[in-house]
């Protein structure tokens, strides 16, 4: 649509950028949480434009990397039923496992479907009615409501062959746990767009004020990324660390409630291993006790999982703002994302992804 | 996966206990849960992700973000400050 063509105005972007460059005065380490962003910002260039006193790090916001690797071993043996039908989204089927991905399931027979919307595997789980129908239920507070939306459909059909495995992670624990760190860079955040969408933004003023860094609520196109970011450099060099929203015409403080009290119906937070980070808790979502029986950690036993990182991956790291893609030595030579170690090489919200694609070589110089 | 694209509601309906619309993405027309919308009409603009409206789109803060932003650096330009300013940083 014709607005959304507005916020990719290159002049318009130009013009912040150098507003950026007119005001400030020393180094600045900025996290992006979103891993969609970190995308939208190497594609557009934005990260070259910037003044050299701005450093973005890149965020966990990004569902494939952090999903644990013990839940994406228990999705294989899963998959790997012949009387299941496996059905996920793109990104994650070739994230590695401890020994094989959910590629090479398919490739070897298993019925590995991957799909636009949970509403999709309910679909196709009506359509099957002889086979169990298993959605991978990944995704930050952006992607739980259509996740909930699913359960809620399959329950009122009364399906008895749908069921997600959930692995849903929120965002606030995790900005507790990066700016909590004894080893924390990050001095401004630019909150995830589409997760304040749904979520607003009332959960970020306690963050804020607890370890005094500025937080804003930020876009994906290149003007909503200028602009996000120009609001919380006018913050840091004037001192202040309040929650402001650079993506209005999305995002209301409250955020949509009607979608919020659907979460509520269908979740609970639960502690949540974020694969490369460790248990955060009360990180993450699971299904609440009435939905149960469409949990597919009860469905299926898989038995005792063994998992087994590769030890060169340093996902972990990256995805804390630590080190960045290029500072791996496995980065595009053991890692591409033909042959990834990690998620983040694979997935199109991934750091390493997003490096490999598009970062220019004059930044390692 | 956050990623959410914005198109505008050109049918609503019922499907399977769901409030659900079909969504004119430029010209693509797909499907969209609703049931986070209890006050969308036909023709709203939403963003939709994984199948699911997130939230309404408005045209009204859209215009006024875009037009506070064309304001930045409007005195700068007109004293001819501007460019100076940048060269003298970019060395």
């Amino acid at each position: 649509m014709e607005l959304s063509q507005a916020f990719r105005d290159g002049e318009l972007v130009q013009r912040v950028v150098k507003e950026i460059r007119r005001i400030v005065t020393r180094d600045w380490v900025i996290m992006e949480i979103c891993g969609g962003q970190t995308h939208a910002i190497l594609h557009s260039g934005l990260d070259q434009l910037l003044p050299p006193q701005i450093e973005l790090v890149h965020g966990p916001g990004c569902p494939v990397c952090v999903t644990s690797l013990e839940l994406i071993d228990k999705a294989l043996a899963i998959a790997a039923r012949p009387d299941v039908i496996f059905c996920s989204f793109g990104d994650m089927l070739r994230v590695p496992g401890s020994n094989q991905d959910l590629f090479s399931i398919k490739a070897a027979g298993g019925q590995v479907r991957v799909v636009y919307s949970p509403l999709d595997a309910v679909k196709i789980a009506q359509q099957n009615p002889d086979k169990q129908v298993v959605f991978f239920a990944i995704g930050f507070e952006t992607t739980a409501p259509a996740n909930a939306a699913s359960i809620l459909q399959a329950k009122a059909m009364g399906l008895k062959n749908f069921s997600l495995l959930v692995s849903h992670v929120c965002v606030p624990p995790a900005m507790h746990a990066i700016l909590g760190a004894p080893n924390n860079r990050v001095q401004g955040f630019l909150a995830a767009g589409h997760v304040c969408a749904v979520m607003g933004y009332w959960e970020y003023p306690p963050i804020a004020e607890k370890y005094r860094v500025p937080i804003v609520v930020t876009g994906f196109e290149p003007l909503d990324l200028a602009q996000g970011i120009l609001m919380t450099i006018r913050q840091l060099e004037a001192g202040t660390h309040s929650v402001e929203n650079a993506y209005q015409r999305i995002v209301s403080k409250e955020g949509n409630q009607a979608a919020q009290a659907i979460l509520r119906r269908v979740f609970k937070p639960v502690d949540r291993n974020w694969r490369g980070v460790g248990t955060i808790p009360l990180s993450g979502w699971g299904l609440q006790p009435e939905f149960a029986e469409f949990d597919a950690e009860n469905r299926f036993d898989v038995g005792h999982i063994q998992t087994h990182e590769s030890p060169l991956c340093i996902a972990g790291e990256i995805l804390r703002g630590l080190k960045k893609p290029i500072d791996c030595p496995a980065f595009a030579t053991l890692c591409t994302p033909a042959k990834p170690l990690g998620a983040p090489m694979v997935s199109s919200e991934g750091a390493c992804s997003a490096y490999f694609r598009y970062h220019r070589t004059q930044e390692t110089t | 996966m956050c990623l959410a694209v914005p198109g505008r509601i050109i049918e609503i309906y019922d499907q399977n206990t769901l409030r659900m619309a079909r969504i004119d993405f430029g010209g693509v027309i797909r499907e969209a849960c609703l049931e986070a919308l209890p006050d969308a009409t036909v023709g709203d603009y939403t963003i939709v992700h994984a199948g699911f409206a997130l939230n309404l789109l408005s045209e009204e803060e859209a215009q006024e973000t875009l037009d506070a932003l064309r304001e930045i650096g409007e005195i700068e330009a007109e004293l001819g400050l501007e460019d100076e300013e940048i060269s003298s940083r970019d060395v």
